[in-house]
């Protein structure tokens, strides 16, 4: 496997009138090419942030990458001049985001917002354009492409947006993708189709994946790997079945434990993550889970663990991480 | 479509009834009529008999529901019935002056469009820059300053600059001319008008491009045009401009409509005859019939306006349909 994108140390701040949020505050992973890598955590864990910064898609202000690197098939995103990143967005890596009600332009037909990316970036004419266009609502399982091309975003559905924004990341090939809660804002049934056709899709088309949710089914279905992301850091990584059946990390296990699943008895209580997540303006030296984590010790209080291996491809930044061994099928 | 535009021209009638009976009402009910100003004005007796008289000749003695008849037959019927200060036709009095008064609205519409459009989008991709803080100042001066300020600058400004680069004082032909005989002559003379109300009607435009643009650019379909790759320019006017024009379209109309018939100062600072004038001076000689007239040719240009207005709204945004 080839290293598509490898993030290094990617710090992301954002200076506003309470203080400076470290949103990202120097995550490390990599992606394969045709892997799926999920990317898990809570609202304001810096899961977002983290993705639309490797197309420096971050609003500035108040938003401002701080440092480290995001290496696009050895190249670094972040040096690269502002002509260079808008040839890569698009192209290169496509994004899919979390609303497809407001994130498709209201006043401007489907045809036209799927045929403008392929113009800017392939100079195709505005037949092959069009003929592409056909063919791209077509994949993504859309009926009359024809018809539906010159209809509005306000005639679909939000599931049929949604098909539209992926026919959109998909229009010139890209190599990744990257979804930012693609199906949070939609119905049950609906998420499941969408997260279906995208996985075929990217399989079929050995185009990677990053996925951004919260939804730890999403992560145990889909995933190749997966990151943990608490308080703007990765707290615990590894493969999907690892983190799944033998997490390491207490937030994980917390997360595990708050959700409903099918292979635990019924009427067994679900056990909530108590407290609420930290003021990312107040970060101290100690790790940033220790107020709301059962197993903290008095190290959590001023030393902060870093990521370290608990097994093959397995990481965990927890000074308990080894005692989370026993017994914990979460 | 079709239908709405049909439905809402019909709508317009109760208006113009409603606007008819007010006007007809509120100018009955200031003290004074025309006969008393023509016979009285110089402060002399005058026999009331002879008063009695001009009023029978005008038609005031008539009994109101007379008068309004006759009113609302002359404007059915596009006759318009007689000035009661000059006695002649009312329609060839406001024909006089309308194609003056709509060439200037239609220029200073544009002169302001030119200027709101362009600095309402640079100043708000610059935002916070000094590009911004000179839109803002530039727009908030054309509110600021009265127009009539601004014309007599603009005549002496004129005067002065023609004067030390051609060594003789210019000055705008005071004849009005019409655009079909001598298209260069009466631009040289309406454009000066068009820039001292255009300008200053732009400042709002501009100041409303501004923040419509400001929050668009928000919207997470701009992020999503980023994520596309897309060259800012396209970004700007493709996606985020239409989606901001909407309510800089509601004020450009609005102005547009209210200059038809508001232009008074303007009028008088370049010696303009048009429809401002015409208006106030027949509301000062207590001209009912004219005054009449005219307040429903303005309540038109507005009932038409909105219309226009609401047909623009569904041309920009395919989410407005009518039905």
């Amino acid at each position: 496997m080839t290293r598509l994108l490898e993030i290094e140390d990617l710090r992301v701040q954002f200076f506003t009138s309470e203080g400076i949020v470290r949103a990202v505050d120097g995550i490390t992973y990599h992606v394969d090419a045709g892997e799926t890598v999920a990317i898990v955590g809570e609202s304001g864990s810096g899961k977002s942030v983290s993705a639309l910064s490797i197309l420096r898609l971050v609003p500035d202000p108040p938003g401002k990458i701080m440092g480290g690197k995001v290496k696009f098939n050895g190249e670094d995103l972040l040096q690269i001049d502002d002509i260079a990143i808008r040839r890569v967005r698009g192209r290169d890596i496509g994004m899919v985001f979390q609303e497809p009600m407001t994130s498709l332009n209201p006043v401007l037909s489907i045809g036209r917002q799927l045929t403008e990316t392929l113009e800017q970036h392939l100079s195709s004419n505005k037949v092959e354009a069009h003929a592409r266009a056909i063919e791209l609502l077509g994949l993504v399982g859309i009926s009359e492409p024809e018809r539906r091309l010159k209809q509005y975003p306000h005639h679909l559905s939000g599931g049929m947006r949604q098909r539209v924004m992926i026919a959109m990341s998909l229009a010139c090939n890209p190599k990744l993708i990257i979804a930012d809660e693609p199906t949070t804002a939609l119905d049950v049934t609906i998420q499941a189709q969408i997260l279906e056709l995208m996985k075929d899709l990217t399989r079929h088309m050995g185009v990677a994946l990053i996925i951004i949710t919260h939804n730890l089914g999403v992560v145990a279905r889909y995933a190749d790997r997966v990151n943990v992301m608490y308080a703007g850091r990765i707290v615990e990584s590894g493969v999907a079945e690892d983190i799944y059946h033998r997490p390491r990390h207490p937030y994980t296990r917390g997360l595990l434990r708050s959700v409903p699943r099918l292979d635990q008895p019924r009427g067994e209580r679900l056990e909530p993550i108590f407290g609420q997540p930290p003021d990312m303006t107040q970060l101290d030296d100690g790790c940033a889970f220790r107020p709301r984590c059962p197993f903290a010790v008095g190290r959590c209080e001023h030393e902060r663990p870093d990521l370290e291996a608990v097994g093959p491809g397995h990481e965990s930044a927890c000074w308990q991480r080894d005692e989370l061994d026993k017994g914990v099928a979460a | 479509m079709y239908k709405y535009i049909i439905t809402r021209l019909l709508l317009a009638v109760p208006t113009l009834l409603g606007a008819a009976l007010l006007v007809f009402i509120l100018l009955r009910a200031v003290p004074g009529d025309i006969c008393e100003i023509k016979l009285g004005g110089t402060g002399l007796y005058v026999d009331p008999a002879e008063i009695k008289l001009c009023q029978d000749k005008v038609g005031l003695n008539d009994p109101m529901h007379v008068q309004f008849y006759d009113f609302v037959t002359s404007y059915l019927t596009f006759d318009l019935g007689e000035s009661m200060w000059t006695g002649r036709p009312i329609s060839y009095e406001i024909g006089l002056r309308f194609q003056l008064s709509l060439q200037v609205a239609i220029m200073a519409t544009l002169v302001a469009i030119l200027i709101a459009i362009p600095l309402g989008t640079i100043s708000a991709i610059r935002q916070n820059t000094w590009i911004d803080y000179f839109v803002r100042t530039f727009a908030i001066a054309g509110i600021a300053i009265p127009s009539f300020f601004l014309g007599i600058m603009i005549i002496l400004g004129l005067l002065i600059a023609t004067q030390a680069w051609f060594g003789e004082p210019w000055m705008p032909p005071i004849e009005y001319v019409s655009p079909l005989e001598d298209p260069l002559a009466n631009m040289s003379q309406l454009i000066w008008p068009a820039v001292a109300t255009g300008y200053r009607y732009s400042a709002v435009a501009t100041r409303m491009t501004r923040s419509a643009l400001l929050e668009v650019l928000r919207e997470d379909y701009v992020r999503t045009a980023r994520a596309k790759g897309l060259m800012e320019k396209i970004i700007i006017n493709r996606h985020a401009l239409k989606n901001a024009m909407l309510p800089v379209v509601t004020i450009i109309t609005l102005e547009f409509a209210f200059l038809m018939g508001g232009l008074v100062v303007t009028e008088q600072v370049f010696n303009l005859n048009g429809l401002g004038n015409l208006f106030v001076e027949s509301v000062l000689n207590h001209d009912f019939t004219m005054t009449q007239q005219l307040v429903m040719l303005v309540v038109l240009i507005f009932v038409i306006t909105n219309l226009v207005t609401d047909v623009l709204y569904a041309w920009l945004d395919p989410r407005i349909r009518y039905s």
